[in-house]
């Protein structure tokens, strides 16, 4: 009776990730929104352009390592090498503020050279989605920081690796979108 | 490798371990009057908490509506009352008119998404997912109590505008820009409109709280048997709906920030370089496009109609199957056409845009697209019908609304098919024969579905019936009357006349349908006079109606049934019943009815045949 129980209960996926799957796709249509905002707007009058700037490329690399470390501590986890996990989270988190970071330096950078609110070029876009992204960079930080807490807190021992692989497969998420939205801009500038 | 699958199948073990610890804490602790009435995480709790703010919410909504109906039908007429309760609003006992934009535009938001939204799918959602697929709260039932919690906060936004200064938003309940972009373009487009963007935003929050909610539930957490081909056609609608929501609703909030930001940090997404009457200037905006909203709220606007019919084609389906004593027919093409349905709801949303100088040749698809869904529209009618035929028809209340419900849509459902032609819009776009054909269709077809629902599900809400006699008081009237009100409409609309507009006293043409105004306006007021009368029937029945003596009241077949009369959180006192088969097994082998739960005889007839 047990076994059959735990066959039944590892066919199914859990419903915290199936919950993650269905937001993602949420998400994507917010974003899928905001893009073909973007294609419509430009055939508008007055429509400009602008320069990505360097410190993007910067921020994708990070976040992209980011991204590996998070599986890597993913993997750590499910071998129980506590120490090695929480050393790869505390990258991981600290990856990310500087993605944040590189980012906020990116925007002001544009914001500089004359990009701004007025007018009607694409870098009002550029400001708003990607800030969106970042908004939702900041929730996976928040949530990675109730990880690292909950992994150096020595009262709770915790071996389900259901919340570690929520966080990683989101971390990948907003990884992906981020590239997606990288490419989008290079390709329609 | 073998050691990695290994660790994995443990880490599940422990997991269901944890699953059952909490539920053992579900029974045990004593519950306090605020983790049970007010943050509760039990999805019946929740359901209730949605139900009651979509019924102030419906009471505000419909009370708004007489209003203006006031002014629609009586142009002419004062009434001192009226400057009592709102003041300079109506100065002299005459509407004014900015109030009677705001009144529209709250009168549509509030019925559309804060009790047709909220109130229907909140309500019938949380409660009954969990008991017909049985599980003992949804999947995650502290996301469940935050989506009840945004819509609070949503609702009181929405409240708090309606007190400011300058009045409620008053931009229509789509909002369009520019008007809803400029403050300075009216009144209603100053703070007013600002709280309506906050609080719509928290509520796209609330509603994707919940969808995501209602979707894991019903993928994840049937119980033992229950397939996803037996589960009830309310789970398959609640399903479609979730999903529609999921997808839709983004897309929306995508557009509000955008508008918000046109409207404080000065961008063009919207705007261009319009000159203001009012401030005698031109905008400094430059190459926005008033169409990108359309495009970015009909995204979200239409599925939004099937995110407010859907739930309720479910309800109506099982109510009328339990009450007809019969198997609804067609079970799968029910399902089929609910997906087809779900699935063009996103493909139609241009015919809301005939007119805003979009590309014909474009414009034929979305006639082609549009009226498909005539198609499963009409399948799922015939479905209905043929489960009346010949039935042992019990006219309790539920089963009259949901007749009720039949009728209206094949009424609202026909004049669609006008609506979805190009070339009728031309003319027909924007006069009251668009708002008969959205009323009837889907708002008071809805609330129809949803009153099948209540007073089919009261028993098992509240322990109690509610009065059959006010109950058959209400359907009639409110069945005659919404014909009443809205069939002359179409009459009007086909004359031309302009929705929106606070009077025809000046126009000569319109002038013969003052007698007809007002008359719709008299059948307003008895009308919803007899929802008072509802509400009245729903709180004295909540705690002075017949106490319920059995389980089944009803003798349905679905799993709910099968819990205590009053379930306590976590539904089912022992075991999650298994399941042995569908939902519609009525008047089967000579028997009225055989529940889900009873294990398929040796001898009986295979399912599907009678």
């Amino acid at each position: 009776m047990e076994t059959t129980i735990s066959m039944d209960q590892r066919k199914k996926i859990h419903p915290s990730k199936f919950t993650l799957w269905v937001a993602i796709a949420s998400i994507i249509m917010m974003f899928a929104g905001l893009t073909s905002a973007y294609i419509v707007k430009r055939s508008q009058p007055n429509w400009t352009t602008f320069e990505m700037p360097v410190v993007f490329w910067y921020s994708t690399a990070v976040i992209l390592v980011s991204s590996v470390t998070m599986h890597l501590a993913l993997r750590a986890f499910r071998q129980r090498e506590r120490v090695k996990y929480r050393t790869l989270l505390t990258i991981t988190a600290i990856l990310g503020i500087i993605f944040l970071v590189l980012q906020w330096s990116g925007f002001s950078q544009i914001w500089s050279t004359g990009i701004t609110f007025s007018g009607a070029g694409g870098g009002q876009f550029l400001y708003i989605i990607a800030g969106l992204h970042g908004l939702h960079v900041i929730g996976g930080l928040i949530a990675l920081i109730l990880m690292f807490f909950r992994a150096f807190s020595t009262r709770l021992r915790n071996y389900n690796a259901v919340p570690v692989e929520v966080m990683a497969t989101y971390w990948h998420f907003v990884d992906l979108l981020w590239l997606y939205l990288m490419v989008f801009f290079m390709l329609l500038q | 490798m073998s050691h990695e699958v290994n660790m994995h199948g443990q880490s599940e073990v422990i997991t269901t371990h944890e699953v059952h610890h909490d539920e053992h804490h579900g029974h045990h602790h004593k519950e306090t009057f605020i983790t049970k009435y007010i943050f509760s995480q039990d999805h019946k709790m929740i359901a209730k908490q949605f139900l009651v703010t979509g019924i102030i919410w419906a009471i505000i909504g419909g009370l708004f509506s007489v209003l203006f109906r006031l002014q629609l039908g009586f142009p002419n007429e004062t009434f001192p009352f009226l400057e009592t309760i709102l003041g300079k609003w109506a100065e002299g006992g005459k509407l004014n008119p900015e109030f009677y934009y705001a009144l529209t535009t709250m009168h549509g938001t509030v019925l559309v998404f804060f009790v047709l939204t909220a109130g229907l799918s909140g309500t019938f959602s949380n409660f009954l997912i969990p008991l017909q697929v049985g599980a003992r709260d949804m999947a995650s039932p502290f996301m469940n109590m935050l989506s009840f919690w945004f819509f609070f906060a949503a609702s009181i936004i929405m409240i708090a505008s309606l007190f400011v200064q300058t009045g409620p938003a008053s931009g229509g309940w789509t909002s369009y820009p520019p008007l809803s972009a400029l403050g300075d373009a009216s009144e209603g487009s100053k703070i007013g409109m600002d709280l309506w963007l906050i609080a719509m935003a928290l509520f796209v929050v609330n509603s994707l709280l919940g969808s995501l909610n209602y979707i894991s539930t019903i993928l994840n957490m049937r119980t033992k048997g229950m397939s996803m081909t037996r589960v009830p056609l309310t789970i398959w609608a609640l399903l479609f709906t979730a999903v529609l929501g999921v997808l839709s609703f983004p897309v929306l909030l995508s557009g509000f920030i955008l508008l918000l930001f046109d409207r404080h940090a000065g961008t063009s997404f919207y705007l261009s370089d319009i000159f203001l009457a009012s401030t005698q200037k031109a905008l400094p905006n430059e190459g926005g496009s008033a169409i990108l909203y359309q495009h970015l709220f009909w995204f979200l606007g239409h599925p939004e109609v099937y995110i407010i019919i859907l739930p309720t084609m479910g309800l109506v389906s099982d109510v009328m199957s339990a009450n007809a004593r019969k198997p609804i027919f067609g079970y799968m093409a029910m399902v089929g056409s609910m997906f087809a349905i779900a699935v063009l709801a996103f493909l139609v949303w241009a015919h809301h845009m005939f007119v805003t100088g979009l590309n014909p040749f474009l414009g034929a698809f979305f006639v082609l697209l549009t009226l498909l869904i005539a198609v499963p529209s009409a399948i799922k009618v015939f479905n209905w019908l043929t489960t009346l035929w010949k039935g042992n028809l019990r006219f309790t209340p539920g089963m009259l609304f949901s007749i009720g419900f039949v009728s209206l849509f094949i009424s609202g459902g026909l004049t669609g098919i006008f609506l979805g032609n190009s070339t009728l819009d031309i003319h027909l776009h924007d006069t009251y024969f668009v708002i008969a054909h959205f009323h009837i269709v889907m708002g008071v077809s809805a609330f129809f579905g949803m009153f099948a629902g209540l007073y089919h599900w009261f028993p098992k809400m509240f322990g109690r019936f509610m009065n059959n006699t006010l109950a058959y008081i209400h359907f009639w009237i409110t069945l005659v009357g919404a014909y009443l009100i809205f069939w002359p409409m179409h009459y009007q609309g086909l004359a031309g006349v302009p929705r929106r507009y606070l009077d025809f006293s000046g126009w000569a043409s319109f002038n013969q349908f003052d007698g007809l105004n007002r008359f719709i306006s008299i059948v307003t007021i008895i009308v919803f006079a007899v929802q008072l009368l509802f509400v009245f029937n729903f709180f004295y029945s909540m705690f002075k109606g017949r106490r319920v003596r059995t389980q089944n009241p009803w003798g349905a077949t679905s799993l709910e049934w099968t819990t205590p009369i009053n379930p306590g959180h976590g539904n089912w006192e022992g075991e999650i019943p298994e399941v042995h088969r569908w939902a519609y097994d009525y008047g089967k082998d000579g028997r009225e009815f055989i529940p889900q739960t009873e294990p398929v005889g040796a001898n009986e007839t295979p399912e599907g045949k009678h």
